[in-house]
């Protein structure tokens, strides 16, 4: 599987379909950086604590063409709480199902992205399509990119507002073998239009799975998105998940993040706040038992002056589980004025539990208040003391901590159902 | 009576030394090419001139060895200088450098007119005496010999209490049993790439111990700058304190040496014992190089403690301002159960200076305890860099640490980032990090300027104040003149 001829010959299978569709020459770039930069290895700063290399070792099932083998049924045990009220995506093996998926707002357009880039949208699909250009400089980034298809375009045009959330699944259906999937989105929010965006990723069958997705979210003047994920996932599922969120006017971004299972996770949520005004919040939570490895990097790009940021990812590692945090805010010499916030919060419960932090400032404008902290440490004492001495087990008391500590992040889940949900995952574990 | 202990010991090594002597003499022989009676070596680097090097010195065959060992090391690491530091600069070419440079006749001014006005003006605001300047600038008078005479004096003094304080091939060929116990054990020759180029080439450099129960009465600075004057690029200083004993150390010279060479790259090593304790302050003024960034230092410097007794501490204080790439951090193994670690540090850029340095805490026993409190000051073009890791290892149990590290900048072409490790593995560790970068207030400059301080004094009474919990970790004399020196740097980034 790691060896690049199998990608190329998988490659080849796809661009010589002779799609005309403006996909081909982004493709071409991308297998072009792939081939030089390869899988990124724990040599590369970006990659020090979290080693996806072995999992490039296995045997994976590869799926070029959409052929659905899910029923209704199947995903049934998925859905998460209040789907009935909310426009539902589907992607099976990173491929996006319109037959699965369900749209109930009218003002919503959500179409395979293939399609978005030959009709009235390929100019928007021209435009933001790999703009971060980070594809050039991250291999498993690259990657992804040079397999686009069966993408998802979702698009919401001047002034639409939905009243039902977005819920995207992200399906394996690893029944049969350990299955590679790539899932590719590009979400255009247009100017005045608001969203909730809510992701989610599952897997049925006790195969491997390993999923590569790169999900972009370009935001218009005056915009406001809301973008939850929650990973909930099977521990053999690993995934990387990188979330490019682009602010081109002056906009609104609230992001939660909210990881309780999986193998190996990895999450880039990178934001550029690409205008002046623009206004970012990012929140995580992360709480890991087993042998879960979860790692978030965040980047903040403060590119235009007068914007806001603020960040705060707290972590709960029990069990074996490792936890790593990279946040970085950069600060570019025009953006003056900029207010950039960053916290990062962890608690050990277990002795073979670790955390790798790193909390990461590059400023090169003067007049800016930004900060970072980070901190780990452990359950209170003398919290833990006062109530017990009020007749608490200590178990109880242990639990009552931990959800008070997560309390902080979920306070900003907006959706009520999904925030019950979460609470109630949380609980489980408790 | 440790003093005793010590002079036998003493002895005993001197006895060593004459056999170890005839054997590297006799390898001389046969071994070598090069003309030894020429006071430089060629230009580059070689086999034959860490031979070069070492038989100019006289030094027994192991020490040869490990050099050779260093050397054979740093070619297999060739090409993998460590890229990783946020700096900017052009490749080094190692071939392009004289590795060994004898103490040589110089031709000394006959007086103070004589030397550069710019470098008078400087020790002016410092506020160096007339004598000093002297010295500093090696004017031959009679001064000059006053404070070799001062020397002497204190020399004598610190062998009474059995504290060992001399250069290190004075050391290598006086004491050789304890060089040979502690060399290369906190920063192995293999370590990184500048440490093992210094191990293959260095020249001279301090060797300190402090022997049991000793408390070193004064500190080691006033002798080191008389003893530093000649030292080359490549320094390496070792220093032991063994159980029970404190010293404080001060390396550096506050003037600013006009140094033209390009490289440096110095190894220091600490070692504290049992309830011992090293205090280690810097003041680093190395030539920055010009308004546009021409010409200035490299300095890249590996400085590495290890508390490896119980309760001891060491304590690492860093003023930083010169040089054009400092490339620096200051670290701290806290092995011993109880220890602490101290990291203090200003790092000041002005024009187009860059700067990463930053620090390591290594926590493996229990108790252990880290402070680090960075300040970096960045103005003109430069670039700084705060690059710091927090390790707490699986067994250290209650391990604490809280950093702090401050950034202010001075006008919008400069940078500063903040590139902090944290690395957790216990979960009855506290470990706290914090983080600001701002600029001086509009208001606090108005509030001075209205009470008739012009602004370049205002800055540099902000930046010192900026600066103060570090400022105060410094000895006495050093505090004042690096507060001066602060200002110094300063000059010019303001309107």
């Amino acid at each position: 599987m790691n060896s690049v001829e199998y990608y190329k010959e998988h490659y080849q299978e796809l661009q010589s379909r002779g799609e005309k569709n403006g996909l081909t020459s982004i493709r071409e770039n991308a297998f072009n950086t792939f081939t030089k930069l390869g899988i990124p290895n724990a040599k590369h700063e970006e990659w020090k604590y979290t080693r996806i290399g072995g999992l490039f070792n296995k045997e994976y099932k590869f799926s070029i063409n959409a052929n659905i083998s899910l029923s209704t049924d199947d995903i049934k045990a998925f859905r998460l709480p209040g789907h009935e009220q909310a426009n539902e995506l589907f992607f099976i093996n990173g491929l996006f199902s319109s037959t699965l998926s369900k749209i109930i707002s009218k003002e919503l357009v959500a179409l395979p992205l293939e399609e978005a880039a030959i009709n009235e949208y390929k100019e928007i699909v021209a435009t933001h399509l790999g703009h971060s250009s980070n594809y050039l400089k991250d291999g498993i980034n690259a990657l992804n990119t040079a397999f686009v298809n069966g993408g998802l375009f979702v698009h919401l045009s001047k002034g639409k507002i939905t009243e039902h959330p977005v819920y995207i699944y992200n399906i394996t259906d690893a029944r049969s073998e350990n299955i590679f999937s790539q899932p590719r989105s590009l979400i255009h929010v247009g100017e005045n239009a608001q969203v909730q965006l809510i992701e989610t990723y599952a897997t049925l069958g006790d195969s491997e799975s390993f999923t590569n997705q790169v999900m972009e979210i370009a935001v218009e003047e005056n915009a406001l998105v809301e973008y939850y994920k929650i990973q909930n996932d099977a521990t053999h599922a690993n995934q990387v998940s990188t979330t490019h969120i682009r602010q081109v006017g002056k906009s609104y971004v609230h992001t939660v993040t909210v990881s309780l299972d999986g193998g190996i996770v990895r999450n880039n949520l990178n934001i550029i706040l690409d205008a002046e005004r623009c206004e970012a919040h990012l929140y995580g939570l992360y709480f890991q038992k087993g042998k879960s490895h979860i790692d978030n990097h965040t980047v903040v790009d403060n590119v235009k002056p007068n914007c806001f940021s603020n960040e705060l990812y707290k972590g709960v590692m029990n069990d074996e589980a490792s936890g790593v945090f990279n946040g970085k805010i950069f600060v570019q010499q025009l953006a003056q004025k900029t207010n950039a916030y960053q916290s990062n919060k962890n608690v050990l419960l277990s002795d073979n539990a670790s955390v790798n932090t790193k909390p990461q400032l590059e400023i090169f404008a003067d007049d800016v208040k930004c900060s970072h902290g980070c901190t780990v440490g452990q359950l209170d004492e003398d919290a833990l003391f006062y109530l017990q001495s009020r007749g608490i087990s200590e178990k109880t008391a242990h639990s009552l901590l931990v959800r008070a500590f997560a309390t902080d992040i979920l306070e900003h889940v907006k959706p009520a159902p999904i925030k019950a949900y979460i609470e109630k995952l949380i609980a489980e574990r408790l | 009576m440790p003093t005793e202990t010590f002079k036998r010991e003493k002895k005993d090594s001197l006895n060593e030394i004459s056999t170890i002597e005839k054997t590297v003499l006799s390898d001389y022989k046969y071994g070598f090419v090069t003309d030894i009676e020429s006071d430089e070596a060629p230009v580059g680097i070689n086999e034959d001139i860490v031979r070069f090097i070492s038989a100019k010195k006289n030094e027994p065959e192991w020490m040869l060895d490990w050099r050779l060992k260093a050397y054979r090391q740093w070619c297999k690491m060739s090409g993998d200088e460590p890229k990783w530091a946020n700096l900017k600069y052009p490749p080094i070419n190692y071939q392009d450098i004289i590795y060994y440079s004898a103490p040589k006749q110089k031709i000394k001014p006959n007086n103070l007119d004589e030397i550069d006005p710019e470098l008078r003006k400087t020790f002016e605001k410092l506020g160096i005496s007339l004598n000093e300047q002297k010295r500093l600038t090696g004017v031959a008078v009679d001064a000059v010999i006053d404070s070799i005479s001062i020397g002497t004096s204190f020399k004598e003094q610190l062998a009474e209490l059995g504290i060992i304080f001399c250069s290190m091939s004075e050391a290598i060929q006086e004491h050789p049993d304890l060089v040979r116990k502690y060399l290369s054990t906190v920063v192995p020759v293999t370590d990184n790439y500048f440490a093992a180029l210094n191990a293959a080439v260095f020249s001279d450099g301090s060797f300190c111990y402090i022997p049991k129960g000793v408390r070193c009465p004064m500190e080691l600075s006033t002798y080191f700058r008389i003893n530093a004057e000649n030292t080359g690029q490549f320094e390496r200083t070792l220093i032991v304190a063994d159980e029970g004993s404190y010293v404080s150390y001060l390396e550096g010279c506050t003037a600013p040496m006009r140094d033209e060479n390009q490289l440096h790259a110095a190894v220091v090593e600490l070692i504290a014992m049992e309830n011992a304790e090293i205090k280690y302050s810097t003041v680093q003024n190395w030539y920055p190089g010009d308004k546009n960034g021409v010409g200035g230092i490299y300095n890249f410097v590996t400085k590495r403690g290890i508390c490896q007794g119980a309760n001891s501490k060491i304590s690492w204080t860093q003023v930083e301002t010169g040089s054009a790439i400092t490339w620096k951090y200051p670290s701290v193994i806290l092995k011993g159960d109880n220890s602490v670690g101290e990291f203090y540090s200003v790092a000041v850029t002005n024009n187009y200076q860059q700067a990463d340095t930053g620090t390591k805490m290594q926590h493996l026993g229990k108790n252990t305890k880290s402070r680090i409190v960075s300040k970096g000051i960045s103005a003109g073009f430069s670039n700084n860099s705060y690059r710091g890791l927090v390790h707490v290892s699986r067994k250290a149990n209650n391990a604490r640490n809280f950093s702090q590290c401050d950034s202010l900048l001075l006008g919008d072409k400069c940078g500063a980032h903040t590139f902090p490790y944290i690395e957790v593995r216990n979960k009855s560790a506290l470990v706290e990090h914090e983080a600001t970068t701002s600029k001086i207030g509009e208001d606090q400059i108005f509030y001075c300027n209205q009470r008739g301080i012009d602004t370049e004094t205002a800055v540099a009474l902000i930046v010192n104040g900026f600066a103060k919990e570090v400022m105060n970790q410094l000895p006495m004399e050093f505090a004042v003149e690096a507060q001066k020196l602060l200002a110094i740097s300063l000059e010019g980034s303001v309107g």
